[in-house]
């Protein structure tokens, strides 16, 4: 996605991109960024939250209008939800899970070939 | 400590760990640039069109070849699908897609049409499929989004990234 907005900068475009893997977008490097700091998947506002997610694109556009040099990233004043674990959650490996992944791996590799 | 005082998750280093653990060998890439483009919009938001653009294609996944690769789509914004794909990375076991505001923020997009912040939405939005290939991105769906966007003279783009 921050290719994308690259693309269409470097043509004329101005971008904002709205997205949760800050270190991701920030290494890969876009002009403007609204970082949700969200479980990934929800951008642009809690589910169901209107609100919060119109309060969201407002943000995004509002730096369409104000950014004046590339890599400038605002951070979302929102928080995830009262779910200390998230962070922790995502992609994460625990020693008796060792035997799945690999299992899980496997067959990835294996449905690929086919 | 508040969640706001928390260190952004270093997704990066997060995914090389998993993927090892899932016996792949060679780490995944990210794409790097010491250089970034900047084009300040020469109006302000309140007269420009802009384009929605996201990484979940339409529920009947008319964006994947028979090989199952993503292709740029675009649906109408007057009609958008009623469910979509979101078979992608995200953290499926903290929250869940069912929103589509969440990611293709069309109905807030309007709301902030009528209440005068933003000029106007183009009447398309548009898949860019999240590639393992960088090489694709670039070559064939960055530009063709480009294309897309200029048919219907857009001046900015909001990107959304499941």
């Amino acid at each position: 996605m921050s290719l994308v907005a690259r693309h269409l900068e470097a043509n004329g475009i101005p971008t904002v991109i709205i997205g949760s893997a800050k270190d991701i977008v920030e290494h890969c490097g876009v002009p403007r960024f609204i970082f949700s700091d969200f479980p990934l998947g929800n951008p642009c506002g809690h589910p169901w939250n209107a609100d919060m997610q119109t309060a969201t694109v407002r943000l995004a556009l509002s730096l369409l209008d104000t950014a004046t040099e590339p890599r400038t990233t605002v951070r979302s004043p929102f928080e995830w939800k009262d779910d200390p674990g998230w962070r922790e959650r995502y992609n994460r490996v625990r020693p008796e899970d060792r035997e799945q992944l690999l299992a899980l791996g496997e067959a990835r590799r294996k449905a690929r070939k086919t | 400590m508040q969640d706001q005082e928390r260190e952004p998750i270093a997704y990066m280093e997060r995914t090389r760990i998993y993927y090892r653990a899932l016996g792949y060998t060679k780490d995944y890439v990210w794409a790097n640039h010491a250089d970034v483009p900047f084009f300040r919009p020469v109006k302000p938001v309140s007269e420009m069109k802009i384009a929605l653009i996201t990484t979940a294609g339409p529920g009947d996944r008319s964006h994947r070849d028979e090989r199952n690769r993503r292709h740029v789509w675009s649906g109408l914004i007057a009609h958008p699908p009623a469910t979509f794909d979101t078979d992608m990375a995200w953290d499926k076991e903290s929250t869940h897609t069912d929103d589509r505001e969440t990611f293709l923020p069309v109905d807030a997009a309007r709301r902030l049409v009528a209440d005068g912040t933003l000029g106007a939405l183009a009447p398309s939005f548009h898949t860019a499929p999240t590639d393992y290939s960088q090489q694709k991105t670039m070559e064939q769906d960055a530009p063709e989004i480009l294309r897309r966007l200029r048919e219907e003279r857009v001046e900015a783009a909001i990107l959304t990234a499941l």
